[in-house]
């Protein structure tokens, strides 16, 4: 895990060290704005470098690469993530504020999945062939194909005010008259309306996906000499499949957790951008846009944490569902 | 493909695959294959669709054009389109008195238009944002750019995807999986580490950083693309090597003195095959949904592209212009789907044990 770890900032601090493209250029630029358009005299050309230098040396740019990655892992340890270039501001600070939000959106989008795609899941490999599996079957699929820019931009024209239906909030967490003397129901209400569709819109190619995974496992331990004995010695259906067919069929859609978050962090930037959520996705395409080095490698970073996060719980999950599973002595 | 790998389908199709095998020709297996893969009629919607996509990539021009085919002009004929490659190729030059005209205003010229008498980049300005109508079959932008014409033209950007997204990903991917396949121990502990650390890497937003920081390119971006996504092809190629590796045929060819890469890519590679193609289909598929997604953020496309994906965009802003947003969307999804129909039926053709992956 830690080596898995190193090895994602590594490869993210390079790129964004590598690539073309001065930060310090971008920003004088960007202060002098219209006045580098007309073009400036040679003293103010001086004035721009040394000020550009001095700025280097302030964020540390001046130095060997390998120097400026020891002093960002150093500064990791003690969980500091610099200063924006943008802003100056602390950008562990931006992240707190925004990371409640990516955490809330992502922990709904993934129960959202695992609440559709186990249900149905479990219908379809118990009426294997029905009408009602395959219409599942067909609809995961087409699901699948659906880009989850197509499914926002439809919902943003058809059903979030625009010229047609005003269902649900083209955008935001909270109402604009949102206020703290609403009581807790109104508020939980409002919230919700503003969750549902970025929450669907995050986990609809999830729950098409899982459902097929946990349709496959579940036929293929069916098949297995076990439960027919269990069937022969006479238990109800509804034990043989609750009881002993369940428990062993979750065991891959328990490892699927760790591999959809990524596809949840990506989805996030895409669907907070659209819904101008204040979440990490926003900040993240607001900062690659700005070129904001500092910002941009911590939420890679905290990305990449969350994934292994999710890895870490998957295995520990693993060893609830199955308790064959045994970690720290390998068999074999 | 090996016998022990073919379907137990039938005890005729076991025969014939032994005869297949017996003739030792590639196009044996390839025309069984494709014989197998026309009996699924879904499978084979699929392809056709692709090729129509195909076909209007190449003969994107002669579908939407602001040039005719044809014309008369002064008592002279043109060849217009067909001169335009030809100026494009530095074979010939326009006419004087064609030189940056405006062939739908030409007085006194007869012209036969493509069906779509526009290109994507006609700017229109007192058209803007007009919605479908017999003149704009898709409507239009807000600079008055006709939206059937864009997806024509961006149909080649979808294809192409297909090429270098995927071929890039597929020669990585399968030269790390051989790799660690083939020569197991030390070197396939590193490798897998690799495939680890891609997978756990948020990939799109990598996609996203490393596309805003370069220039604008459409073919970079499909490099980039092809670069972060070749972990699953990889990874099917690693466990195909890791079990053909052990067969006799190339412990025999090890004996013999074969060289470990002619071993690799001779002898094992084409029966490693028909896993990883299937991956690579939907791998096209997904590499169309994610260059959709980059050129609706803006990111990694010119500005002056048209795409699939930048029309959608355009839709995010004027929400009561839906054809912005359903025709394009439509043309992405369908293409998704089909390359997922094609995969599919490959999936079925060439290998029946494999359920449920993607």
């Amino acid at each position: 895990m830690v080596p898995t770890f190193v090895g994602i900032t590594l490869i993210g601090f390079l790129i964004m060290r590598l690539a073309p493209g001065d930060p310090a250029e971008l920003r004088a630029a960007g202060g002098l704005g219209a006045a580098a358009g007309g073009g400036i005299s040679v003293e103010k050309r001086g004035a721009v470098d040394e000020a550009m230098a001095q700025w280097r040396a302030q964020f540390g740019l001046d130095k060997s690469l390998h120097v400026q990655y020891a002093v960002w892992m150093k500064n990791l340890l003690t969980l500091s993530f610099g200063e924006s270039f943008k802003d100056n501001q602390s950008v562990w600070g931006k992240i707190a504020e925004r990371l409640p939000v990516t955490v809330r959106l992502n922990s709904w989008s993934i129960l959202v999945v695992y609440l559709v795609a186990i249900p149905l899941g479990i219908y379809s490999a118990t009426h294997p062939n029905s009408f009602a599996d395959q219409v599942s079957t067909l609809t995961a699929f087409i699901l699948f194909a659906v880009p989850l820019v197509w499914a926002a931009t439809m919902a943003l024209v058809f059903i979030c005010g625009g010229d047609f239906y005003y269902l649900f909030p083209p955008g935001g967490l909270e109402s604009l008259d949102f206020s703290d003397d609403w009581s807790v129901w109104k508020k939980i209400k409002d919230h919700a309306w503003h969750l549902f569709l970025p929450v669907v819109l995050l986990s609809y190619d999830g729950f098409a996906g899982l459902s097929r995974y946990m349709r496959a496992s579940m036929l293929e331990v069916l098949r297995q000499d076990y439960v027919q004995v269990a069937r022969a010695k006479g238990l109800a259906e509804r034990v043989v499949v609750y009881k002993h067919v369940l428990r062993n069929s979750l065991i891959p859609q328990v490892t699927i957790l760790a591999s959809i978050l990524p596809g949840l962090i990506g989805g996030s930037i895409i669907i907070e951008t659209i819904f101008s959520i204040p979440g990490l996705g926003q900040l993240g395409y607001e900062s690659v846009l700005a070129r904001d080095y500092p910002t941009v490698m911590a939420l890679f970073t905290v990305s990449a944490v969350l994934t292994l996060i999710g890895i870490l719980v998957s295995d520990i999950l693993l060893s609830v569902v199955d308790p064959r599973i045994v970690f720290g002595r390998r068999l074999q | 493909m090996s016998r022990n790998e073919s379907s137990p389908a039938s005890f005729e199709s076991a025969e014939f695959e032994t005869a297949t095998v017996a003739v030792e020709s590639a196009g044996g297996l390839w025309s069984d294959v494709w014989r197998r893969f026309k009996r699924n009629p879904i499978a084979l919607t699929g392809f056709y669709v692709v090729s129509i996509l195909a076909f209007m990539a190449l003969f994107a021009d002669f579908l939407a054009n602001d040039i005719p085919y044809y014309s008369v002009y002064k008592g002279k004929s043109y060849f217009p389109i067909f001169r335009s490659y030809v100026v494009g190729v530095k074979l010939g030059r326009w006419p004087a008195e064609l030189l940056n005209v405006d062939f739908k205003k030409l007085e006194g010229a007869k012209s036969i238009f493509p069906p779509i008498p526009y290109r994507p980049s006609s700017i229109s300005l007192l058209e803007p944002l007009e919605p479908p109508s017999a003149k704009h079959w898709f409507g239009t932008d807000k600079l008055g750019r006709d939206i059937m014409a864009g997806m024509i033209h961006g149909s080649r950007i979808s294809l192409s995807i297909g090429f270098v997204a995927v071929g890039i990903a597929v020669v990585i991917g399968i030269i790390l999986g051989a790799i660690a396949g083939y020569f197991g121990a030390w070197v396939d502990l590193v490798i897998s580490r690799v495939f680890e650390i891609m997978l756990s890497i948020p990939t799109f937003f990598l996609l996203i950083t490393v596309a805003a920081l370069l220039p604008p390119s459409i073919f970079l971006t499909m490099a980039i693309i092809g670069m972060t996504s070749w972990v699953g092809i990889a990874r099917f190629t690693r466990n195909e090597f890791l079990r053909i590796r052990n067969l006799d045929y190339v412990t025999s060819a090890i004996a013999l003195g074969v060289t470990d890469r002619k071993v690799m890519f001779k002898h094992i590679l084409p029966n490693a095959l028909a896993p990883v193609i299937v991956s690579v289909v939907l791998g096209i598929a997904g590499a169309i949904l994610v260059e959709s997604a980059l050129s609706f953020l803006g990111i990694g496309v010119p500005a002056e592209l048209v795409t699939w994906g930048s029309i959608l965009h355009e839709a995010s802003g004027a929400t009561f212009a839906w054809w912005l947003a359903v025709f394009p969307g439509a043309a992405i999804f369908l293409t998704v789907l089909a390359y997922y129909l094609v995969g599919e039926g490959l999936r079925e053709v060439l290998d029946p044990r494999l359920r449920g992956l993607r």
